[in-house]
């Protein structure tokens, strides 16, 4: 207790190391948080639901902050929906069926045109389909048909992009900039104010309803954006952060104890045991590293856990354990050791109790630091292909953004928030291993 | 004549029975070059005999490299002999199993050099001393937190809960040879080694070191080796003294007989080149046998000691190792000059 | 005036180390002087400041310095007053020179012994690769070291004749003071006894002024001509040895040597209690005041220095 509280003094002096323990306490509270908050299984029904989970978000645009740095604002998403509001239905009955008259008022204040527009049908206790026709009022009072169509199945979607008529009515134009565009504007200049969409549903039988969900896709999307699949980010982001800790400090917990362990036990009982840990080391240093887990995740498995494995195993026989073991030959000769030996410990004790202990102070630092290693390595891994096919990462994030282009299409935001935030975890542990390692081993200090 | 073996197994000296019997102790280590194919042996002991009785105080006296650590380290079962045998209370501590040896750990304390090296830097006192009791297998809480109470108490480290949770460095030198102390008398041991446990400290310390060995040897009736280079403080602390040189013990006496009336040419300049605190020290130019201690993988043939020695006789000292003789009663020498012809 | 100047007069002498729990009063205002072809003796326990005063003298300082202060006068001059490169230059192994710590320990293990020994000589004075091998030739005859050492490297020498070698690189540029830090104290008896036989006789032979720092009082006493007694970063008391030796007069140094066990004496060693104080924050009185069976109400003040016969002791018993 002593012990880590004059440890936790120390530190303070250090401001690097005061900014990087409180950025790591807040990541690893915000990882605790995001797992309740966002459940595994709700996480991957986020990540991997399909088009019913995303269809609502506009195909990847920046996250909306963007807009501060912007003179000419994007728009953002908008969705109407009469299923929260059903007041906006207005019913008159009409033949054997009823007229629903629902008017979406559209408030554009953007300077640029919105990415797409885009209407769902919810039809219940409908026979015969119900006929629905639209139209569209300018703030500077132009009336526009937009279209005329029947709704064949209970959720019908009607995308305006996708109609042809629409288009040769706007004069071959984009959908949005015939809606939206300021007349005679060259090139074409959106319009600001409120626009109105009145869509008139005609239905043939008396107890249908419809309800109707207007979706204006923005050119901006939330605070993170959203990738090729109308995935919000976010949900990639955050849940990044949790598997990037866990993976960086299994690995590198994982590989330093048992590093640390093997080394003890080998420098402790020389002879073929010594030899055969050696053997060992030096066979698996010339080893390459990185193809291997590329086999291992080419042929066998991806999961995060057959790689984290994998990592392990073929770490802990790297060169820490030639300088543990370099350590460990003379804390073996020390006279404390050698005091045990008379009093009886065994060699177990004196691996576990005697000999290890000794180790920690340089094992702590070394831990710290060694995390974003593994963080690093697992996002490399990601963007060359070998991440986990369920889970979010980051670097499946950054793998996704580079296979689809986007430093080239001008997407910047895909790339650098999770290379921002692995930059983040992985500096703060690193300047928390730099000063743990002054504090730790004095003599490394006014250097 | 009787020679000292034959006295001490037939009877018993001031009333006393043996504890200890080395006999004919030799421990060789192997010299490999390359790692394999052996080249020859690094003679540390060769040929050493003594009985230590008990509540007797000993001492070895030598220069560094003369073998007295590795005869020290095999007395305490550390080091498996090449030849010859450690006798404790009847039984060759060499043959003893699993549960034996553990028996022998608790009759025999160990007091090192340097007290710092000697504690781990990362138990704090309380744990310290806790386990050799551990390893002994006391298991009541209780019983081993008194027994620790008892032992602090004994080396005057007091008052015992101001050092409980202190760590070894944040103890003074003379404390943590208090402490290193604790824990060799902690499982109540019959027997204490003491390797220099004093020349680490400094002088104002040492005397109190010294001075609480010797109360406790006295007080607990411990048979007591004590190790060192330092022929000043011998005398204080034990009753006979032992000279070793290149593996053996040349000079075996009562420490007056030893002090007043020095027999070997070696024990002489050892003698002679022990200071005390005199201004005319500085006037004199002291006498000091030429070369240096002979390697123990090739010793020289005769007397290890005749290359440097100024009493030399040709044709016998570099040809016959000199028997044990016992010129006076209690005091042997492996020396020539004092055989009886 | 200059002649009548000695070799090293140190004044008011003041080294503090900045740690995080304060300044360390390594060395607080010591004050002694030494003659040419005398030695003094600085005795003193661990941690009372005895090497911290040699690397003061010889201004080998840490970084964590935080006062660096007082007067050393090097035959007449105040060395004090000389920039680093100055000092370094004209002082440092030109003047003084120093055979530090465990110096066997510290030769360079891939360079020949020969060469290093040459190495001083080569910068300091100046001279070629060979000269300055002839030179570090007769140097290792002065100090006893076979003349066919020279081409061997330091592992393949024995622990005292790897002092010897030490001791010959502080010698070779024939500085006028050589500062000994505990030079023996990691050395066998028989060792020990031919380093000082070898001392003394570069004393008689070559007029070298020696300042012996040690913490063992039998041996210091084997080059002693004066004594200085270190405790709590202070000089407490300076005597000659003659009468230090046989009666020293500060309690501390009574105490010192009433507790040096002796071979040809009866008188049983007696200890010291207690502790030396912190050097962070010493007492405003005298420093050893806690520990003295002497002390008396005088004491909780500061003890100048008083002069007794020509000894000088810092206690309020000699007022």
């Amino acid at each position: 207790m002593n012990q880590i509280s004059r440890t936790f003094r120390e530190l303070s002096r250090y401001p690097s190391a005061v900014v990087s323990l409180i950025v790591i306490f807040f990541m690893i509270i915000a990882a605790i948080w995001i797992v309740i908050a966002i459940p595994y299984r709700e996480a991957v029904r986020l990540w991997r639901g399909g088009e019913t989970v995303w269809y609502q978000l506009p195909k990847t645009v920046p996250p909306k902050w963007v807009n501060w740095f912007r003179r000419e604002k994007l728009p953002e998403t908008l969705i109407l929906d009469t299923r929260q509001n059903p007041e906006w239905k207005t019913y008159e009955p009409a033949g054997d069926g009823r007229r629903i008259v629902v008017e979406f008022v559209i408030p554009f204040q953007a300077d640029e045109f919105p990415q797409e527009l885009s209407m769902y049908f919810y039809t219940s206790g409908a026979t015969k389909a119900p006929f629905v026709s639209l139209t569209w009022k300018t703030p500077d009072g132009r009336l526009m048909r937009v279209s005329d169509f029947g709704l064949q199945s209970s959720r019908f979607n009607y995308r305006f992009a996708q109609d042809q008529k629409l288009a040769q009515r706007l004069g071959g134009e984009d959908h949005n900039v015939g809606l939206f565009a300021e007349p005679q504007s060259q090139p074409p200049k959106p319009l600001k104010g409120d626009y109105r969409l009145k869509v008139e549903i005609l239905t043939f039988e008396a107890n249908t309803d419809v309800d109707v969900e207007f979706i204006q896709y923005g050119k901006v999307y939330g605070w993170f954006g959203t990738d090729h699949m109308r995935r919000d980010l976010k949900v990639g982001l955050l849940w990044g952060l949790p598997v990037a800790l866990m993976f960086g400090l299994l690995a590198s917990v994982g590989t330093s104890f048992a590093a640390m362990l093997i080394a003890a036990i080998g420098s402790w009982f020389g002879g073929w045991v010594d030899d055969l840990i050696q053997r060992i080391t030096e066979i698996n240093l010339v080893l390459p590293f990185l193809p291997i887990l590329i086999m291992v995740g080419t042929f066998y498995s991806r999961s995060i856990f057959v790689i984290l494995g994998v990592t392990v195993l073929l770490s802990i026989f790297g060169g820490a354990i030639k300088s543990y073991r370099a350590i460990f030959l003379q804390v073996r000769e020390m006279p404390y050791i050698e005091a045990a030996r008379a009093y009886g410990a065994g060699d177990g004790r004196i691996i576990l109790r005697y000999m290890v202990p000794r180790l920690i102070p340089l094992l702590i630092p070394a831990l710290v630091s060694g995390i974003p290693s593994y963080v690093f390595l697992e996002a490399s891994l990601a963007v060359i292909g070998l991440s986990d096919p369920v889970l979010p990462t980051w670097g499946k994030i950054i793998q996704d953004a580079e296979f689809n282009g986007a430093l080239y299409k001008g997407m910047y935001y895909w790339v650098l928030e999770p290379s921002f935030l692995l930059m983040v975890s992985g500096l703060s542990f690193a300047v928390l291993g730099f000063s743990l390692d002054r504090i730790f081993n004095p003599r490394l200090r006014g250097m | 004549m009787l020679t000292q073996e034959q006295t001490s197994l037939t009877s018993t000296t001031n009333g006393r029975d043996v504890l200890l019997s080395v006999r004919n102790l030799r421990v060789w280590f192997e010299l490999r070059r390359f790692g394999f194919g052996i080249v020859g042996h690094v003679r540390a002991v060769d040929g050493v005999s003594f009985d230590l009785h008990r509540g007797e105080a000993i001492a070895v006296v030598g220069e560094s490299g003369c073998g007295k650590s590795s005869l020290m380290r095999t007395i305490l079962g550390l080091h498996r002999p090449t030849e010859g045998q450690v006798i404790f209370d009847g039984k060759d501590i060499h043959a003893l199993g699993r549960e034996g040896l553990r028996w022998y750990r608790s009759q025999v304390g160990y007091v090192q050099q340097d007290p710092f090296g000697a504690l781990p830097p990362f138990m704090n006192v309380e744990r310290i001393l806790e386990e050799p009791l551990l390893i002994a297998g006391v298991k009541d809480r209780r019983e081993r937190h008194e027994r620790i109470r008892q032992v602090m108490e004994e080396v005057k480290l007091s008052p015992v809960e101001d050092f409980l949770g202190k760590f070894p460095h944040m103890l003074s030198g003379g404390q943590q040879q208090r402490v290193v102390i604790a824990r060799a008398m902690i499982l109540q041991p019959k027997m204490i080694v003491a390797d220099e446990p004093v020349s680490m400290l400094d002088a104002s310390v040492r005397v109190e070191i010294l001075k609480l060995l010797r109360s406790l040897q006295e007080r607990h009736n411990l048979a007591f080796i004590y190790i060192t280079h330092d022929l000043s403080t011998v005398k204080y602390f034990s009753e006979r003294i032992f000279v070793m040189y290149a593996g053996r013990l040349i000079e075996k006496a009562p420490i007056r007989s030893l002090l007043d009336q020095p027999l070997h040419p070696y024990t002489h300049a050892l003698l002679a080149a022990t200071s005390d605190p005199d201004a005319r020290n500085a006037r004199t130019f002291k006498e000091v046998p030429p070369g240096e201690p002979p390697s123990l993988v090739r010793p020289p043939t005769g007397c290890r000691f005749h290359p440097r020695c100024s009493r030399m006789i040709q044709g016998l000292c570099e040809v016959q190792e000199p028997p044990e003789l016992e010129p006076f009663p209690q005091h042997l020498t492996s020396c020539w000059l004092y055989r009886q012809d | 005036m200059e002649s009548a100047a000695p070799l090293l007069r140190v004044e008011n002498l003041i080294l503090h180390f900045a740690t995080l729990r304060g300044p360390v009063q390594a060395v607080d205002g010591v004050d002694f002087d030494l003659d040419y072809h005398r030695a003094v003796v600085i005795l003193g326990e661990s941690g009372c400041g005895k090497s911290s005063l040699a690397k003061a003298i010889l201004r080998l300082l840490p970084r964590n310095v935080a006062r660096y202060d007082g007067h050393i006068y090097l035959k007449g001059s105040d060395v004090m007053r000389l920039n680093d490169e100055e000092y370094r230059r004209n002082v440092r192994w030109v003047e003084i020179s120093m055979v530090p710590q465990a110096a066997m320990n510290a030769l360079n293990p891939v360079l020949r012994v020969g060469d290093q020994v040459a190495e001083p000589a080569m910068v300091h004075l100046g001279l070629s690769r060979d000269e300055a091998l002839d030179l570090a030739r007769r140097m290792f005859e002065h100090v006893g070291v076979p003349q066919d050492f020279l081409t061997r490297y330091p592992f393949e020498l024995s622990g005292g004749m790897r002092q010897r070698v030490a001791l010959a690189m502080a010698l070779v540029t024939s500085p006028s003071l050589i500062i000994l830090d505990e030079p023996t104290s990691a050395l066998d008896l028989l060792t020990q006894a031919n380093i000082f036989n070898v001392l003394k006789r570069i004393k008689q032979e070559l007029g070298t002024s020696f300042i012996l720092i040690t913490h063992d009082i039998a041996t210091s006493s084997e080059l002693a001509d004066d004594v200085a007694v270190m405790y709590a970063g202070q000089v407490v008391e300076r005597s000659d040895a003659e009468r230090f030796f046989h009666e020293p007069l500060h309690p501390y140094s009574r105490m010192l040597m009433a507790s040096v066990p002796r071979l040809r004496a009866d008188q049983e060693p007696e200890y010291i209690t207690g502790q030396p104080p912190s050097l962070i924050s010493p007492p405003t009185g005298c420093r050893f005041a806690d520990r003295c069976p002497l002390r008396f109400a005088k004491c909780q003040e500061p003890p100048p220095i008083f002069e007794v016969d020509g000894r000088k002791v810092r206690c309020w018993k000699y007022a």
